[in-house]
């Protein structure tokens, strides 16, 4: 079917007047009918066995505008027109973006109703590209989690590998529609790995970018300072193409970065001879507290795990490239509660804005006093992770322990960085061009396996969270499949703005796997 | 460290959160548990190590002072749950 | 029985004058439009926009800086101040908290004398000055409440003084002095009516002389200067009161509530606050190079103070004159102008100036800087009475007719022909005429009533439209009356 062919492949046969864009879109809007079964809704009933067997990635579907989009195309092609670097992909958008006149939800019940009169800015680039934007897909609840089950709205999106399994998260809508070939490419978000633990769960490529490299203007704000809009395609040069796209300075951003954007497509088959690409030990086990007695725990990655990213280091060797074992990377371990507290801090502030008196929930019981109707509206809008969020960011930016934990994790988050700076920093002999670690320390887990313990949630966030505390960009490969059936991914940390560096590497290590899983790399 | 239910219910007072007494338990048990794991940065010496809020570079981002229209009264108004003469309408604050 | 001073600090909320909001490209001035007219996703909170800051709201905050003497930070930051407030759309105010704009710095208040003692100049400490958005307005409207956001967003600068003052009065002063400090620099339109200048008060008392801090009260919402002294003045004696009675000062806020001229102690539910500022991660650090810091100060133009002083020694005006002068920056540029053109005696000028100009300024509701009148017309009509051209009664007249037509003193002289008729022959003529016309007058005269002299003149005059030299009209009558 045309919805599972590139989007690059698509654009081209469009551009040859081989097919046109609203066949494309037919076509998957044909698949989004055969695998998605209900969309997400706020008031689901039961979950049945057939919602179970389906993929749910979606909350809205935005069928006429994409048909409007799509003759938009095709008017364009058959006028003579440049119909754009994107035209006829179908994209979907994680439902954390606004898009002019369709309902902006954040899957969160306080803001169910809201529909924003403008759209975010990557939105935009990819509009005027020529993508045909299907819809708005399922997330946790305003981002916060990994397995996407704590939306507001259910059924929550499933892992098209596995029905049984979650589909990773918060972007967990944008990996498995990508993955089911409903839309070729989705816009996803990522602060702690939001978009490469999906993509990795989901057997997709997922980008994280430079923190600044796409506008954050219509991203609903989780963790201002990690946020980043990034990309979620089957192959490389999807993901190359969709980044060129929305990358960019934007006026309505102060953050976003005043560089200009590189050509990700150029010298995207450049092959990786000669670059050094780092192993990590940091990047090889995990740690944390035991329930039992709050101990805490080191534990060495699965085995296969670590496997993986060896095998992908000997194609890696085989290519040219120079292995750096036992590059340091020592402050990883304290990512995770050095992210809980920075984004905790930063989520409640963001989370003030909703309040029942200018848009969203407002309770519909009578208030008389207005701190009541905040308490009840509040109440009753936000998901359990929200409140949760809410009182731990209210706690420690408290100004009695402000210095405890807000002021001491934004020190942490120094370290963090400094542990990149020195990896790539050219002056070290040891230097490296990119680290290679695997993204996620499992495979899929089951639904309902986690959900609700907030801590156990973040582990699938341990290897991923560093790139966001230093703002420098990573990406997530497909790299073969565990004995579980379920999809593995490898990840490629660099330094700021190497998105181009990055890619490639990964075009390389996607070109050289197409054919047949290559023989593990040994350690020396 | 363990929370109290008082210090939970003090800040979900200044969060604007009605709790019912079945989460501000399961709040205090998760919170406590979220801060034992936040607790493993007092362990990280980080006297001399400077504060980072942001990672961009420092430099101004500014923009000319020129006014464009805005929101019409219609967008403006049209996501509120209430509204009267054209104003966001709310109840008093009582004592 | 002991003396008590007051210790009197001012936090002073002054509105920026700019086109367009601090973070959004809204309207900034809202006086005269409806509610929610002037709003935006940014101003109003909506999800997922961004602020961006206004680049001449850094302009103005420095040259105020320059005009406090106070340090300009080359690196200031922006932060949230975390609060739920129907009037503050995104629960947080961006605001500047730790790390400022600018630090330190004074502003010289002189002190009028009275009854209580001579003149004084109090110098007032600025703590800080921050940049930062303003909230909405609510109002109550039956049992519920309405919001304008309108005013979300406006750019605001807060300046926090020492606790330097020591009487209602100077505090009065003081924000009289930065009133027309702020409308001199050009930052602010200042007008406390409009909420442009809001002032906050924190007041304590202690034995005269003594150095300790006692607990402070604050005094809150109060929008015009007399109001100012007279809620502080009530407050001073309301704590000495309490004092005399052995009661303890606690930290209350007070609202001033101007239509019964009393202050309220604020519900203490409302000041309760634990703001939890951190950095807002929207907006980058402002970075002043040493190149802009260097060029506001270039910019800064002569204070009115200083202004004041050089007006009284270089051109020798009395305090009167050089206060009234220098009230207003396009004025005393008004004045000094026409004196250097004039040359001498600029007392002459300053004479005209609070005679004539300002009379026509009040009249026409203009400042000095819409005068069509240019200070080179006032010198050379100042010149052309002195020059006997033309009449005091003529020259003044010529000040109106020059700003009405915009044209020059000289021009309207010619075309109008009112340059003073100084020709025996002409004003003999009409002397004989009126005299002939005058028969009972000229008869009075004749027997002794001489006062009658100054009728004669008037008539002639009359006749001639004001034009004849009055001196030469008198002698000329004199000889024919006799």
């Amino acid at each position: 079917m045309l919805c599972d062919l590139p989007a690059h492949e698509l654009t081209r046969l469009l551009k040859a007047r081989q097919v046109s864009a609203l066949e494309i879109l037919e076509d998957s809007l044909k698949r989004i009918d055969q695998v998605d079964g209900r969309p997400g809704t706020l008031t689901p009933g039961e979950i049945t066995a057939e919602d179970q067997c389906k993929v749910h990635a979606f909350i809205t579907l935005t069928a006429e505008r994409a048909r409007a989009q799509a003759q938009a195309v095709d008017d364009k092609i058959a006028a003579g027109e440049d119909p754009g670097a994107l035209a006829g992909a179908p994209v979907t958008i994680k439902d954390i973006f606004t898009v002019a006149g369709v309902p902006s939800t954040a899957a969160s019940r306080i803001l169910a109703n809201f529909i924003a009169p403008y759209s975010a800015t990557p939105v935009v680039r990819m509009e005027q590209a020529g993508a045909l934007v299907l819809g708005k897909v399922n997330l946790d609840e305003f981002t916060y989690g990994s397995s996407t089950e704590s939306s507001a709205f259910q059924p929550s999106t499933r892992n098209p590998w596995n029905t049984e399994r979650v589909p990773g998260g918060s972007s967990g809508g944008s990996a498995a529609a990508v993955a089911a070939g409903e839309g070729a490419l989705s816009l996803g978000t990522d602060t702690a790995g939001s978009i490469r633990q999906p993509a990795a769960f989901c057997g997709v490529v997922g980008m994280k970018p430079t923190y600044g490299r796409v506008s954050r203007y219509g991203l609903i704000a989780f963790g201002s300072s990690l946020d980043c809009p990034g990309p979620l395609a089957r192959n490389v040069r999807d993901a190359a193409q969709m980044l060129q796209v929305i990358a960019g300075r934007d006026r309505r951003d102060s953050t976003s970065a005043n560089r200009p954007v590189e050509d990700y497509l150029a010298g995207l088959e450049g092959g990786v001879k000669g670059l050094r690409i780092g192993l990590s030990p940091d990047y090889f086990r995990i740690t944390f507290p035991d329930p039992a007695n709050g101990e805490y725990i080191q534990q060495p990655l699965p085995q296969e795990i670590e496997a993986a990213v060896l095998r992908a280091a000997q194609v890696y060797a085989s290519l040219g490239a120079e292995i750096v074992e036992d590059v340091p990377m020592p402050n990883t371990r304290y990512g995770i509660p050095a992210y809980f507290v920075i984004s905790r801090v930063e989520a409640a502030s963001n989370l003030h804005r909703y309040d029942g008196v200018k848009y969203g929930y407002r309770t519909p019981k009578p208030q008389t006093d207005l701190r009541q109707l905040y308490r009840a509206s509040r109440a009753e809008g936000f998901g359990r992770q929200p409140k949760l969020r809410i009182l731990m960011g209210m706690y420690v930016s408290a100004a009695q322990y402000s210095a405890q934990y807000y002021q001491r994790a934004l020190r942490v988050r120094t370290l963090i960085r400094s542990d990149f700076e020195q990896a790539f920093d050219s002056a070290n002999p040891r230097r490296i061009d990119l680290l290679l670690t695997p993204t996620t320390p499992t495979t899929a887990f089951p639904m309902g396996a986690v959900y609700g313990d907030s801590v156990l949630m973040q582990y699938a966030d341990q290897l991923t969270v560093p790139a966001n505390h230093a703002g420098t960009p990573g990406l997530s490969i497909p790299a073969g499949l565990a004995a579980d059936g379920l999809p593995l991914g490898i990840q490629l940390l660099g330094a700021d703005f190497s998105e181009a560096l990055l890619l490639r590497a990964a075009r390389a290590y996607e070109a050289a796997t197409a054919s047949q899983p290559s023989e593990g790399y040994k350690k020396k | 460290m363990s929370l109290t239910l008082a210090e939970v219910e003090h800040i979900a007072a200044l969060a604007r959160l009605e709790l019912t007494p079945e989460e501000k338990e399961r709040f205090r048990a998760q919170l406590s548990a979220i801060l034992d794991y936040a607790d493993r940065l007092q362990a990280v010496e980080t006297s001399d190590i400077p504060p980072t809020s942001s990672v961009l570079p420092p430099h101004s981002a500014l923009r000319p002072d020129e006014p464009r229209p805005g929101l019409s009264l219609g967008e403006a108004l049209t996501n509120a749950p209430l509204t009267e003469d054209d104003q966001f309408r709310v109840p008093p604050v009582l004592e | 029985m002991t003396k008590y001073e007051a210790v009197i600090g001012l936090e002073t909320h002054i509105q920026l004058n700019t086109t367009s909001k601090i973070f959004c490209v809204c309207k900034a001035d809202s006086w005269n439009d409806p509610p929610n007219t002037n709003i935006c996703p940014v101003c109003t909170g909506l999800p997922g926009v961004l602020p961006v800051l206004n680049q001449r709201v850094v302009e103005k905050a420095l040259l105020l800086a320059v005009a406090m003497h106070a340090e300009i930070q080359p690196e200031s930051y922006f932060d949230r101040k975390n609060y739920f407030y129907p009037d503050l759309p995104k629960g947080y105010q961006i605001t500047q908290y730790d790390r400022p704009i600018a630090l330190g710095g004074w502003l010289d208040v002189p002190v009028p004398a009275s009854p209580a003692g001579g003149a004084y100049i109090r110098r007032v400490g600025i703590a800080k000055l921050h940049m930062e958005e303003d909230a909405g307005k609510t109002r109550n409207a039956g049992h519920l409440r309405q919001i304008d956001f309108n005013r979300c967003g406006v750019p605001l600068i807060e300046m926090v003084t020492n606790p330097d003052l020591r009487t209602a009065a100077e505090a009065a002063q003081y924000l009289t002095r930065l009133r027309q400090l702020l409308r001199w620099i050009g930052v602010s339109e200042a007008d406390m009516e409009k909420g442009h200048l809001r002032c906050d008060a924190n007041v304590s008392i202690r034995p005269a002389g003594s150095q300790v801090l006692n607990p402070k009260t604050e005094i809150k919402n109060v929008n015009a200067i007399d109001a100012v002294r007279e809620a502080i003045e009530k407050e001073f004696e309301r704590q000495v009161r309490e004092v005399e009675a052995g009661h303890r000062i606690e930290a209350w806020t007070l609202d001033w509530d101007e239509e019964a001229q009393v202050l309220r102690k604020m519900r203490s539910k409302e000041t309760e606050a634990d703001y939890r500022y951190f950095r807002e991660p929207d907006l980058l650090p402002v970075c002043l190079t040493q190149a802009q810091i260097d060029a506001a100060a270039q910019e800064m133009p002569e204070r009115p103070l200083d202004r004041r002083a050089r007006f009284m020694e270089t051109y020798q005006l009395p305090e009167y004159d050089a206060e009234i002068l220098t009230a207003e920056r396009q004025l005393s540029d008004f004045f000094e102008a026409a004196a250097t053109a004039y040359g001498d005696e600029p007392k002459k000028v300053s004479n005209w100036m609070m005679n004539e100009v300002l009379r026509m300024l009040n009249e026409q509701g203009l400042t000095a800087g819409e005068l069509r009148l240019q200070p080179a017309h006032l010198a050379e009509i100042i010149q052309l009475v002195d020059d006997g051209a033309v009449n005091a009664a003529t020259g003044k007249a010529l000040l109106a007719k020059v700003q009405q037509s915009g044209r020059s003193p000289a021009q309207v002289v010619a075309d109008e022909g009112l340059a003073r008729v100084s020709d025996d022959s002409a004003i003999r003529a009409v002397v004989e005429a009126v005299l002939s016309e005058s028969p009972k007058e000229v008869e009075s005269y004749r027997a002794g009533k001489v006062t009658l002299i100054g009728w004669f003149v008037g008539q002639v005059m009359r006749r001639m439209g004001g034009k004849a030299d009055p001196a030469l009209a008198r002698s000329i009558l004199e000889e024919l009356l006799r």
